[in-house]
């Protein structure tokens, strides 16, 4: 027993020893605070998603950094937890953050009443409720990426595009994941169909969204739509890609939402072959073929290193480059705005608020955030799985701007 | 070690009654409380946040340590509670406007009622099989909140709800919230020590050990069964309440199956059938990744580039967070509690052991 309580004090002074070592910050770095999950249930964003962001911060590093400061982005893992959430952005804040990059819908919500007591910009590109977009309303909340009314509403403009200009006495079938961001955009896309004289109709996949079979066959059998809009999450996407195969439905005639759509989906509904056509909606740019991912590269080598191998999921690894990228640009604007490096969690918010005209060679779409607009415009971009890779299928749209921005204002 | 144990003659009943009748132990909860009202002052925010969410996690651990560790009944059904205390606040401050105090305690009561009828099966089940029926319940209270808008509120599933205000003042940063959870966890801590010792938890405890020799020695098993569902449900209510005004927002989200387990695996840690344990599991549960990322940020950079430390740390995490569970549960498999009175026992005789 002696020994026992031995090892335990032993254990007890590392430990005190470990907190008392944190090290200190270097003063003139400007410190972002960034959630992350990659170890948690949505972990393969994360592991491509994060190194995407830390890599961006390195390449404006490595020229200098923002008007001569470093900037250091502080990564903290919360597992898609709440409570971990909480924590990890109080830590954040401790450091001295300017901006807090969000995770999680559910942790977005969390935070958002602290961020606004705190005044300090969190943003949440994929997350949280498309009501933030409004910036009067959330004021310290920035989407900076389309939201899920955008991308109902981008779905929408590009079925009718596919279908040659217009919806009146068509069937559009809508498959979503049964849970609140998933039946978020269904105000819009009622909306929609009202307009734009439509049939919708709703399939709910309950969680966990691995089996689908009765969906796919209702859709392909009885429902027969012209076109399917999904929107799933973790695993399904790649189900839905399967079993919407195998009831033969024409995959060129689905479009995913920003989460059905990436490399990882399609290896695991069972490679390119299988899902040959598939449509995916994208808020940041796809593929390799972009100058700022050949700096990156030319980075690495510089350093002797290859490339990441993260950057191979180019949807993943690019979106975490753009929110990286929309981050650095608003420190940039809030450090020309005040002449210095000493900025405040406020003068980032305006900055923010400036961006527009910025679009990293096509990677971001041509976003213009103000006070009101915190979405920067819901652009969109829709890219086909052809041939083994993703394929640009339209260029940056906005879908229904009236009828989104009616919608925000009315609160809903 | 330093005090002696013999020599206090309880001469009435209110003494022998105390929750805590040698003055040491009374000194050292004083110190506790003084040391409580203390920290908030000194501490930086940061870590009074922590404290904060230890603070709400206990209450939810109190409560599952009733029904699971005092009363022997398994649920995995705990988070689903704690959203109906959340919803159920958070319609009635918004809607109706009414201040913490009544929507406090309604939750509570509300998510009582539900838990009283979610463990009806606990009367004819047990064990494993109980559990399942518990899950049930988890997964019916988040569909039904998921897809009634009326209770969630919309389509987001989620309410803004403004922060509680006390004579006034609107309860906004770290250091005022600590004060209004802090009262709860209190209030929590003392009503869980009374209800252990009073004849409801002596019937809990007999239902625990052997539920037929309780229904033989005239312990009423439907009543006291269920009481244990519900008094563990309010506690789970309150903590769903808690968490809503120390968030700003109800969310079901956040209160889903794995928050069940989190909160398993803090009275298994813990100690079953000990508040202390509770606590410990709590405080436990909530501050170990936190330690170890620190520990991993400091140490780390020497030993792994900067690239991979950023992946590295969180999985590594888990794995040391899952040993150090496993260490703890063969090191002393009745929980941090025990291991603590174990080093009680030790020290009391110190240094004359033999």
């Amino acid at each position: 027993m002696l020994a026992n309580f031995r090892r335990l004090g032993a254990t007890l002074v590392g430990a005190a020893a470990l907190a008392l070592s944190t090290t200190a910050l270097a003063q003139k770095d400007i410190v972002i605070g960034l959630q992350c999950d990659r170890t948690g249930p949505t972990q393969t964003v994360g592991v491509f998603l994060c190194p995407g962001y830390h890599d961006y911060i390195a390449l404006v590093n490595s020229k200098g950094g923002v008007g001569g400061a470093k900037i250091k982005a502080v990564e903290i893992d919360h597992e898609y937890k709440v409570p971990s959430a909480v924590e990890s952005y109080e830590r954040h804040k401790k450091e001295g953050a300017v901006l807090i990059g969000l995770y999680g819908t559910p942790q977005t919500l969390a935070l958002t009443q602290r961020l606004t007591e705190d005044k300090i910009a969190g943003t949440s590109p994929g997350f949280g409720a498309a009501a933030a977009a409004n910036g009067d309303r959330y004021p310290y909340i920035f989407p900076i990426a389309a939201s899920y009314w955008s991308q109902a509403a981008g779905a929408v403009q590009f079925a009718k595009d596919k279908l040659g200009g217009s919806l009146k006495g068509k069937k559009i079938a809508y498959l979503f994941y049964d849970n609140p961001a998933g039946k978020e955009p269904l105000p819009v896309l009622e909306a929609l169909a009202k307009d734009e004289g439509f049939e919708m109709r709703t399939f709910a996949v309950p969680p966990p969204g691995v089996e689908m079979g009765a969906q796919a066959l209702d859709i392909a059998q009885r429902f027969k739509p012209d076109f399917v809009i999904a929107h799933l999450f973790g695993r399904s996407p790649s189900v839905s890609i399967k079993e919407l195969k195998r009831v033969g439905y024409p995959l060129s005639k689905v479009v995913s939402f920003v989460w059905g759509a990436s490399e990882a989906d399609i290896t695991a509904a069972g490679g390119w072959a299988t899902a040959e056509g598939y449509y995916g909606i994208q808020f940041a740019g796809v593929g390799s073929d972009y100058p700022v991912l050949k700096e990156i590269t030319e980075m690495y080598k510089k350093q002797g290193k290859p490339a990441p191998k993260e950057m191979s999921s180019t949807v993943f690894y690019n979106r975490g480059v753009l929110i990286a990228a929309v981050h650095v640009e608003a420190i940039r604007n809030a450090v020309k705005a005040k002449g210095g490096t000493n900025i405040t969690p406020h003068d980032v918010k305006l900055g923010f608020e400036k961006i527009k005209g910025f679009t990293l060679g096509g990677l971001v779409p041509p976003l213009e955030i103000n006070a009101v607009d915190h979405e920067g415009g819901g652009w969109v971009q829709v890219f086909q799985a052809k041939g083994g890779k993703w394929v640009k299928a339209t260029e940056w749209f906005k879908a229904y701007p009236t009828l989104l921005k009616k919608m925000l204002a009315s609160g809903a | 070690m330093f005090h002696r144990e013999s020599g206090y003659y309880k001469t009435t009943y209110a003494a022998d009654m105390a929750l805590y009748p040698l003055p040491v132990a009374r000194w050292t909860v004083a110190a506790i409380a003084l040391a409580m009202c203390i920290a908030p002052f000194v501490l930086h925010e940061y870590y009074i946040s922590i404290i904060n969410l230890i603070f709400v996690a206990t209450v939810g651990a109190l409560g599952l340590n009733i029904l699971v560790g005092y009363t022997g009944q398994i649920s995995i059904g705990h988070a689903a509670f704690m959203s109906v205390g959340a919803y159920t606040a958070a319609n009635l401050a918004v809607r109706l406007d009414l201040p913490f105090w009544v929507t406090l305690p309604a939750g509570g009561i509300m998510a009582a009622a539900i838990g009283a009828v979610v463990g009806i099966p606990s009367l004819r089940i047990k064990g494993l099989y109980l559990a399942i029926a518990t899950l049930a319940g988890q997964l019916i209270i988040e569909w039904t909140i998921n897809h009634v808008p009326w209770i969630s509120g919309g389509v987001q599933a989620s309410i803004e709800v403004p922060r509680p205000t006390f004579f006034g003042t609107q309860l906004k940063t770290q250091f005022q919230l600590y004060w209004f959870l802090l009262f709860f966890a209190v209030l929590a801590i003392v009503g869980t020590l009374n209800l252990v010792r009073s004849r409801i938890g002596r019937a809990f405890i007999a239902i625990r050990d052997q539920d037929i020799a309780a229904e033989i020695i005239g312990i009423n098993i439907f009543r006291y069964k269920l009481l244990a569902f519900a008094i563990s449900s309010f506690y789970a209510g309150v903590t769903g309440v808690l968490y809503t005004y120390y968030l700003g927002i109800a969310n079901y989200e956040q209160f889903t199956l794995v928050t069940s387990i989190d909160y398993l695996a803090m009275i298994i840690i813990g100690g079953l059938g000990s508040i202390l344990g509770s606590i410990f599991g709590a405080i436990f549960v909530t501050l170990l990744p936190i330690a170890i990322r620190l520990g991993m940020a400091s140490w780390g950079a020497d030993l792994f580039g900067d690239t991979d430390i950023n992946n590295l740390i969180p999985n590594l995490r888990l794995i040391v967070f899952g040993g150090l569970i496993i260490v703890f549960l063969v090191l002393e498999p009745e929980g941090l509690n025990r291991l603590w009175r174990n080093i009680r026992s030790y020290f009391r005789i110190w240094p004359f052991s033999y």
